[in-house]
This record gives structure tokens, sequence and C-alpha cells, in this order.
């Protein structure tokens, strides 16, 4: 069993996606690192760290734990300058979001079947497409199915990113999301296919029928395969306020979620909101899309993120 | 997790009820919490900032009214402040030039710019009798061109071809040609979905700008937006001279603080909110709506703006007066009371509007709170005499079958509330202000069926 993260991604890979995170949080850092700068530690060091951290969308909560549990920090191991505040910061930003790290191994079972789901416009299809590029790069093999039966286009949108990087896409005619996504596990199975990423219309969690919806196709899913879904991930967008805590609650209640994608990170938006989310709501973040390219889409590792955020 | 406004203003305020008027000492804790409540509702933080000081130099020296307490009077002035910012009487679209108008759709991806378009397309033509374009010049995300013929489709309105192959501005200059000579009103340009600090893409769109000379440059902004709601605002105002915004998803459970941020940083109103993926999903924009729901505090206002309506001022200062002193508060001043809650819309309404805790505590005598109790309440006074109704100690066995019978009651209705209404100027002695809260809770003693 090959490990995603350690092994198969080789060390340059990995230092330019460093580096795009690094370059999409770039204005996050800027802000945050203006605040270090050769200040002594004082009250006005620390609302200004509380303005960063409410600005990236942190969230009241996950601040002022973070701020309370650096005081304390600041007095046990008297940190005298803004340099070592910043690094104990990131230090406690990344433990707070440590328990969101989680491989994703979608080798466990064949074919594994992920489960996408999110609100309108959080960049489902989007990351779909990209998904199925990074499983491809680790040499699985992978198959499509068109679940959001209901947004204009959306089957074309998809269809055009299986084109992109050459996979099959099942499809119908307008028809039942859970039919489509059964009939994909079937030929997955019939082809011996990797992996099989099932896409759902976008949804707001207040739309209660279109949540019934969503439980619905997921027990669809457990009909053509006991085991499955293997993986469900929720996209979020991280330009999502404090709304994308009661996503994660409402979604996580439908569906009982596995893991988390993070889009749209490479804007202005610093998504802190997963700070919040790891606070109250700790869904493991399985991916996060720093670029709009195909191969933008990456796993999540918490000191990294932290790190990049402060830098 | 989110606190109703009002019952974290109700905790802050508590030591300060009774006084009459707001000052910088009584309203900081408050201010703090609306401080809280505006970032929950993901305001952005200097718009926040400067709405605080904006607020607490309107709130000083603001006198609380009638049966109000200095924190809902706080809620009053937060409210006015906030539906003022995001701009009055809702604005339509201005298309008042030479035909064809051009409106120009922009935003970030995902924001719900096609499903807008087609929202806008459908609403010109049914509404406004326009015969619109529409033309997509989103030529980089898969499908997004099929995605607006469809929606043109199930809107019934024309749709302009383009490919991913051409460029934008050529696309919409075509796309204006053609409105042109096939004589239609309206065209309107969807674009793809940018970052603001993607030069190029906000550099296209500003050459599309200049190339269409829109009547209307919309922003399309997702209600759930966070605190990057400013700069991507102001990365857009920048490029391109916006005429308006559109909300869009307020058919979530977002409180919708981006719509203040927006607002707040283009200084351009709010047209439109989108609602459901349905193409009739396209609302005028309520700006004290919105108001209360960024604040989170359900219809506590419209309480607010009912006790300012309904009480006649100089008529609750008699009546305050009365109750402070704990004396002079007959049964013509009980009757008073219960037309004035009448005026609010009755009993039930009125335990809607309120705060939970006060809700919940409401609710557990479910029969004292019925609107028929206090309609037989009203009857049995009704039906006493001027004198018997100031001095409710002159009502004795016969005065009282007298009354019964005019209000067609039992005796016993009557000794009831007899009872009730001493037990009710008792409390009243004890009581030093006369608070709507705790008019209410003595009300609830009052009562037939109530907890005795």
């Amino acid at each position: 069993m090959f490990s995603f993260r350690k092994k198969s991604v080789d060390p340059a890979q990995e230092a330019s996606w460093f580096a795009r995170l690094r370059q999409g949080l770039r204005k996050t850092g800027s802000q945050l690192a203006a605040v270090f700068g050769d200040v002594r530690v004082d009250e006005a060091l620390f609302e200004e760290l509380e303005t960063a951290l409410i600005a990236s969308d942190a969230g009241l909560d996950a601040t002022r734990h973070l701020l309370e549990r650096l005081r304390a920090r600041v007095v046990r191991d008297r940190l005298e300058t803004a340099q070592e505040v910043k690094a104990a910061l990131a230090d406690e930003l990344a433990r707070l979001l440590a328990p969101l790290e989680r491989e994703f191994d979608p080798t466990v079972r064949k074919p594994f079947v992920v489960m996408v789901a999110g609100v309108n416009g959080a960049g489902k299809t989007t990351s779909i497409g990209k998904l199925a590029q990074w499983l491809q790069g680790h040499g699985l093999s992978v198959l499509l199915a068109a679940g959001d039966t209901f947004r204009a286009a959306a089957r074309e949108q998809l269809a055009a990113w299986g084109a992109r990087s050459r996979i099959d896409v099942v499809a119908q005619s307008g028809g039942d999301p859970a039919a489509v996504i059964y009939d994909a596990i079937a030929a997955a199975r019939a082809r011996g296919t990797d992996v099989v990423i099932a896409d759902t219309a976008g949804r707001l969690p207040t739309q209660l029928h279109l949540m019934e919806e969503l439980k619905k196709i997921r027990r669809v899913i457990a009909k053509a395969d006991p085991t499955a879904p293997h993986a469900v991930l929720l996209v979020l967008d991280a330009n999502t306020g404090q709304n994308a805590l009661a996503q994660v609650k409402a979604f996580d209640e439908a569906l009982g979620l596995t893991g988390l994608v993070l889009t749209k990170l490479d804007g202005t938006a610093k998504g802190g909101v997963i700070a919040a989310i790891a606070q109250t709501r700790p869904v493991p973040l399985a991916f996060i899309g720093v670029g709009e390219g195909i191969d933008d889409l990456q796993p999540f590792a918490a000191r990294e993120f932290a790190a990049a955020l402060l830098d | 997790m989110l606190d109703n406004l009002t019952q974290r203003l109700a905790r802050a305020m508590k030591t300060i009820r009774g006084e009459a008027r707001l000052t910088e000492a009584n309203i900081a804790d408050a201010l703090r919490e609306v401080r809280m409540a505006l970032l929950e509702a993901d305001v952005a933080l200097p718009v926040v900032r400067e709405f605080i000081a904006q607020v607490k130099e309107k709130a000083l020296g603001e006198e609380v009214v009638g049966s109000l307490t200095p924190g809902q009077a706080l809620v009053g002035v937060v409210q006015r402040e906030l539906t003022a910012l995001m701009g009055g009487a809702a604005a339509g679209l201005e298309l008042a030039v030479a035909p064809p108008a051009v409106i120009l759709m922009a935003g970030l991806q995902g924001s719900g710019k096609t499903t807008t378009t087609g929202k806008l397309a459908k609403h010109l033509k049914g509404e406004l009798r326009k015969k619109p374009l529409v033309v997509s010049c989103d030529v980089y995300r898969p499908a997004a061109i099929e995605q607006l013929k469809t929606v043109a489709a199930q809107a019934g309105v024309d749709f302009f071809p383009s490919t991913a192959g051409e460029k934008p501005v050529d696309i919409a200059r075509r796309a204006l040609e053609h409105a042109r000579t096939h004589y239609h009103d309206v065209l309107l340009v969807d674009t793809a979905g940018r970052l603001g600090i993607d030069e190029p893409m906000m550099k296209e769109i500003a050459e599309l700008e200049a190339a269409l000379a829109p009547a209307e440059t919309l922003f399309v902004v997702d209600a759930m937006q966070g605190q990057d709601a400013v700069n991507v605002a102001k990365a857009f105002g920048a490029a391109l001279p916006l005429t308006g915004v559109i909300l869009t998803k307020l058919d979530g459970d977002a409180r919708g603080g981006a719509a203040l941020s927006v607002r707040h940083v283009t200084g351009k109103p709010i047209k439109f909110a989108g609602v459901g993926e349905k193409l009739d999903g396209l609302e005028a924009f309520h700006p004290e709506r919105m108001a209360a729901r960024i604040l989170g505090m359900g219809d506590i206002l419209s309480l607010v703006e009912e006790a300012r309506k309904g009480v006649d001022e100089a008529e609750a200062k008699r009546l305050a007066e009365k109750v402070r002193k704990g004396k002079g508060f007959d049964l013509e001043d009980f009757k008073g009371q219960i037309q004035q809650m009448k005026k609010m819309g009755g009993f039930a309404s009125l335990v809607d509007k309120l705060p939970a805790q006060f809700a919940q505590a409401a609710a557990q005598s479910p029969q004292a709170l019925d609107d028929r109790a206090l309609a037989r309440v009203e009857g049995i006074i009704n039906s006493m005499t001027r004198a018997e109704r100031a001095r409710p100690e002159l009502i004795k066995a016969s005065r009282k079958r007298r009354i019964a019978t005019g209000a067609g009651v039992p005796v016993q209705e009557v000794n009831r509330l007899l009872n009730q209404f001493a037990e009710m100027q008792k409390m009243m002695k004890q009581m030093q202000k006369g608070g709507l809260q705790k008019m209410m809770r003595a009300m609830k003693h009052l009562l037939p069926g109530g907890p005795r």
C-alpha cells in the first residue's frame, strides 16, 4: 500500500504546491505579516492579531480560543519578540487544524465510491475534474457520474472535464440522479475501474426536500454496494463566511461527511473559516483548491496551511 | 450558536433598565454586543468599525420611548442606521437609454451570474414587457455558454450563440450589433467568474465595459460571502463603473452581512435579491428586512415599531407615573392596556415577537395568553360603570351579578378578575418602573386561567 501524501508526491512537486498555496494566501499573510514588525508584545499587538484572524473568517469563537492560548503561551514561555509570538500563533493554529488532517486513501476498496455534495456555486464540478486528474496522476482509473441532473448544462460541464483528462462520464439526459450514480457504480464494477466520483446538484441546506433527495442518493449508492459510499465530500467555497459552519453541520447530519474540499483559495479569501470548523465541527479537510489549473487540488497539511497563512 | 441580538442586549443592558436616555456609559456593553452580532453575520471588520462609530453618535441622547427598555431603543437606532446604510426604497433598473440598453454582469466564480442573468431576462420580458437578448462571454468555464443557452430557453428569451474559441470583446460587439439590427430593447451580457486580483481578467472585463457602454453594470454577490467581500467589492468597483448590486442565494440561512460590506464599499444600491434556482426567484431588495436578518433578531424590530406606533406617548407617561406611584391604576387603565395590546396585533402575536426567553416563559401558561380570554376580560370591564372601574372595591354581590350577566360570563370569572386585579395592584406597588416585560408578567397573573 502506498501512501499518497508521503511517498508518491515528489519533493519538487510538493515545493511547487506549497509555493502556490503560499502565493494564494499571500494577501492574508501580508496582512498578518504586517502585524509582526519589530513591535513589542503588548495589547495593541494582540488586538491587531485579533483583527487579522477575524478578517480571515476565523470567526469569533476560534479567534478568541487562539488568542487565549497564545496569551497563555506568551506568559509561560516568556516570549518577548513579535517574531516569537508569530511562531507561537502559527503553532497554535496548526494544532487547532491538525485534527482535520486525514489521509485520503482510495485504494481500500474497488471501486472506491466518492460522493460529492455542496451548495450552489461552491465549485463541485470543477473540484471533481481536478480530483479525477489527481487520482489519475496516482495511477488510478476513474469514472465520473453526472448526478447533477438539475442545473442547466451541468452534465456538459462534467463531460468537458472528463474529455480534458480522458475520463469516461456516465450520464443520462434528465432523469434521476440516484439512478445515474447507481448505473455508474455498476459500470465501474464491470470495467474494473478503481474510483467512481458522483457529482450531485448544488443545494442550500434550507431546501429540505433537496436534502432529503441527497439522503436518498446515498441510500441508493448503498444498494449498489453495501460498503459505499466510501467517501462523502462536502465542497466549501473559501469565500464563504460563518455560514460554512452551518453547511458542514447540515450536510454532515444528512450524509455523514468523511471530508471537506476547500476551493477558491487562490483569491483574496483566506479560508480562515476552517479554524472555526476545526473548533466546532471537526470534519477532516481532504483537499484544498489553490488555483484554477487542473492540478491545483492538493491534500491538506495543517502545518503548511498555518505557516502559509501567517507567512 | 447565534444568540438573538436582542437577548444579548437585554443581558448587557440589565443594569441600566429604567434610564430615560442612552448615554456613552450605558451603551458601551451593548455596542460591543452589536459589534459581535455584525461580525458573526459576516459584515467585514472595517465596515463594522465605521458603523459602530456612527450608531454611537446617533444613539447618544436618544430618548427611551414609552414602554421600551434602553436595549430595545438601541436596537431601534441600530436597525434604522442599518436600513439607511443599505439604501432606502428599492431601486429598479435604469434602462432609459437608446435601445439596446446593455446590462453587464460581473462577479466571482460561483456567485450566480448565469442563473441571475436568466432571472433578469425573464423579469425584463415578463414584468417590464421588454424584448431581451442574452449572450455569454464566458469562454473559460466548460459548458458555461451551453448553460446560458438552456437558461434562456427556460426563460423564453432570445439567445445569441457564442463559442469558446472567440474573444469575449468580439462576442460582445457582435451581440450588440445583432441586438441593434433585430430590435432588442435590452442586451444582457453574462461574463466569466473572475478573481479581483486576477489582473488580465479584470482588464478583460474593463474592456468589455468600454466596448459596450452598459446602462447597468451589475455586481453579483453571494449572500454567504465572508469578510473578503470588502476586498472583492473594492477590486470590482475599481475596475468597473458599477451601477448596482444583486445579492444571490438569499434563500439560504446565511445572515448576509456581505450585503452591508458591499453596499458600503461600492456605494451602489442593491437592486435585486435572488432566491432559489427557479427563474422567477428574483425579488426586490428590502433594506429593512435585510437589516433585521443581519442582526439576527427576528421580529423584535416590528415590536419596537409597533410600540412606537401603538403607544400614545403622553398616555404611556401618565400610566407609567401611576404605576410608579403604585396607586391610581384602575380597571379603566387596565382596559387601555388591553386595547393597546390589541393594537399591537393581539397577545399571541406580541408573544411571538418577544425575545426567546420571554416567549418561553409566556408559553408555559398557554391559556393565559389566549386572545379570547383577553376579550372576555375586556367585556367584563366594559360591563362596569365608570365608578366601578375607578374603585373596584365598590363591587359587591349584586353588582357582580349584574356585571356577569352583562358580559355573559359566570360570576366566578368576575371574581377572578377582581382578585387578580387586586394582586396586580399590589405587585405594581413593588415595581419601581413599568417596563414592558414587567407589564407582561403582571398581565399573565391577571388573566383568567393563569397561574395564581
